[in-house]
């Protein structure tokens, strides 16, 4: 089939008026890879598909995809391929037209094109529904068929635009899988763009978080959910507590800081100014029930819920300054020492699971 | 099986829908029976016999009146307001869907020709004809006077059409390598074409039975509504019935043929 393309994205900028929706992003997606672009609606994800694909102008900087400048080129001349959100099948023309329009385009002879484009159907195994139009299949079946209507043009990267925001729960579990396989067995580079970590977590090998038209963090996904940048890295991944303070000084090569109306606090780190602000994250599953280790790896506050859920408990916690920390706790340990909503519980951590967040600067 | 008891809100709707319908097709019913008079039957009931023999005075030369002269001036006039409505709507629909300086100052100066009295414009035009020294024609001054009527109404309805078009199927189009112009052609218009059909099939209508606004702007020859207006004050025949009821039926057949087009393409589409 085709080959893949790094592509390369260089202080890229997009303003609208007097809105700036991507700020001077730089990104390197190399070849073959499956990268999400992730964030809150309004974060610019869209813009900077739109801008790979060649739907929108850049204000300044440039879109490289493999060795070629495309900053200038029109969309079908990039080696790209676009998958729409709300898949835009041609509604008055039959799935076989629709997945052989690019090749109607071109002037290929109809035989010709009808043929290729069975052939695509085939592989998306819609090859049954050939004949029919687009209002008469399933959302999933739609999905399939744009997506044969995209790679019958033999694209180096396929760029997706919420692709599974228009499937049912059960339905986007299922094209998620399918949309991996693809990626794998055609080996092209998938820029994927969604606002749902778990959607990115499943199928990135490079999630790229972006917030306010900047990119956060651009990492493995285990990297982002082990290691967030920032703040609103953990806080967008979720599964984490972030907690802001002030630095206070240092001991045993530990940042100390304190939480404003109460705790002082402890994480793994170096060379803070005192006075400077802090945020460090905690995953609420690295969180226990019991006495800290060291000074500063814990505190004690009332537990405002308790919430059972199963295989886990999750507990919400304020006191110290720290408002709705997070515990999640195995049901086995949780009921050998229950907890009651109103009681104090003291918290702790261990010095590796606190993280240092940084910030970008603005 | 209960019903719901029907509340007094449902009869006294009830009774209006009754009027409007009793409004709207009992004169017509009543000049359709009349125009089947007998032969020597009057312009009132009861019928005196039945025939079709003013059918058949129809297309006999009358005293006044010219009926096939102004019917065919009418549809041609028709056919000529309808392409140009269909065209300028599409190309204005199009145009608007941009946003540029002044969009909606033209807009309303466009549209605000649906308020202005029929009967004034066609005086303004009238007199603006004399003036300059031309001759008013059903085929100018009469077709500019229609065309004040149909194309705000036109360019509505692609207001509408447009609002509705998700610009994602132009893009899809362009990611796939078509021109401007082969988006347009294989995407847009295909997409659209019911409505255009709709348009057209409207701008015919209204240009056809167009009363006032070709009262002063239609010059010597009379379109039909003019002729048929003419004729009930000189006309004592049934004929006029018979005329009646022959441009209804035409109009039906119209609006028929049209929906039978639309089904068809339709249905083909669906076979391709």
């Amino acid at each position: 089939m085709s080959k893949a393309a790094e592509i390369d994205i260089v202080s890229v900028s997009k303003i609208y008026g007097a809105t700036t929706a991507v700020e001077d992003i730089s990104l390197k997606i190399p070849a073959g890879t499956y990268c999400c672009l992730l964030g809150p609606s309004g974060c610019g994800k869209t813009s900077t598909l739109r801008m790979i694909a060649g739907h929108e102008s850049l204000s300044s900087g440039d879109v490289r995809l493999g060795n070629t400048v495309v900053t200038d080129l029109p969309p079908a001349r990039r080696g790209t391929a676009m998958m729409f959100q709300s898949y835009a099948l041609f509604p008055h023309l039959d799935l076989i037209d629709n997945v052989a329009f690019s090749l109607k385009m071109k002037g290929v002879g109809k035989e010709e094109r009808r043929a290729k484009a069975l052939v695509m159907l085939k592989l998306m195994q819609m090859e049954a529904y050939a004949g029919r139009r687009p209002s008469q299949l399933s959302g999933g079946q739609q999905q399939r068929v744009a997506l044969a209507r995209a790679l019958i043009t033999d694209p180096e990267a396929l760029l997706l635009d919420e692709p599974l925001s228009a499937l049912d729960p059960f339905l986007k579990i299922r094209m998620r899988a399918e949309l991996k396989k693809l990626q794998t067995s055609l080996g092209i580079t998938f820029v994927h763009v969604t606002h749902s970590q778990e959607e990115a977590m499943a199928l990135a090998d490079l999630i790229v978080v972006m917030n306010d038209g900047r990119i956060e963090q651009a990492a493995h996904p285990r990297v982002v959910f082990e290691r967030p940048a920032t703040a609103f890295v953990a806080r967008f991944m979720g599964d984490h507590n972030v907690v802001s303070g002030r630095v206070s000084g240092s001991r045993d090569g530990m940042v100390v800081f304190d939480v404003p109306g109460g705790a002082s606090l402890a994480a793994s780190g170096q060379g803070r100014a005192i006075g400077e602000p802090i945020d460090i994250a905690i995953r609420t599953d690295h969180v226990r029930i019991g006495d800290p280790p060291a000074t500063g790896l814990g505190f004690t506050g009332i537990a405002s819920n308790v919430e059972y859920r199963g295989s886990t408990v999750k507990l919400s916690v304020n006191g110290a300054g720290i408002e709705d920390f997070t515990v999640i706790v195995d049901d086995t340990s949780f009921f050998a020492k229950p907890v009651a909503v109103g009681d104090a519980v003291p918290i702790a951590w261990d010095p590796e699971d606190a993280i240092v967040l940084g910030r970008l600067d603005s | 099986m209960s019903h719901d008891k029907r509340t007094l809100e449902f009869y006294v709707l009830a009774a209006f829908f009754a009027l409007f319908v009793l409004f709207l097709y009992g004169p017509l019913s009543a000049i359709l029976i009349l125009s089947f008079q007998g032969e020597n039957g009057g312009l009132t009931f009861p019928l005196n016999g039945v025939s079709l023999h003013w059918f058949a005075n129809l297309f006999e030369r009358q005293a006044v009146g010219d009926f096939g002269g102004s019917f065919k001036r009418s549809f041609i006039l028709g056919l000529m307001v309808m392409i140009v409505t269909v065209g300028v709507s599409l190309l204005a629909g199009l145009a608007f869907r941009q946003k540029f300086r002044g969009a909606t100052a033209l807009f309303y100066l466009a549209v605000a020709s649906l308020v202005v009295p029929s009967i004034i414009i066609s005086l303004g035009i009238g007199v603006v004809f004399q003036q300059i020294g031309l001759r008013p024609a059903w085929y100018t001054s009469a077709f500019g006077a229609h065309l004040t009527w149909t194309l705000p109404f036109g360019v509505l309805i692609m207001f509408a059409v447009f609002n509705r078009f998700s610009p994602a199927y132009e893009e899809a189009a362009r990611d796939l390598g078509a021109t401007s112009w082969q988006t347009f052609a294989h995407v847009v218009l295909p997409m659209i074409a019911p409505s255009l059909i709709g348009v057209g099939l409207f701008g015919f209508t209204l240009s056809y039975d167009e009363f006032a606004r070709t009262l002063m702007t239609s010059g010597t020859f009379n379109t039909l509504p003019l002729e048929i207006y003419g004729m009930t004050t000189n006309v004592t025949t049934p004929v006029l019935y018979a005329l009646g009821t022959v441009t209804t039926v035409f109009s039906f057949l119209v609006i028929l043929l049209t929906l039978g087009a639309i089904v068809y393409v339709g249905r083909r589409r669906a076979r391709a």
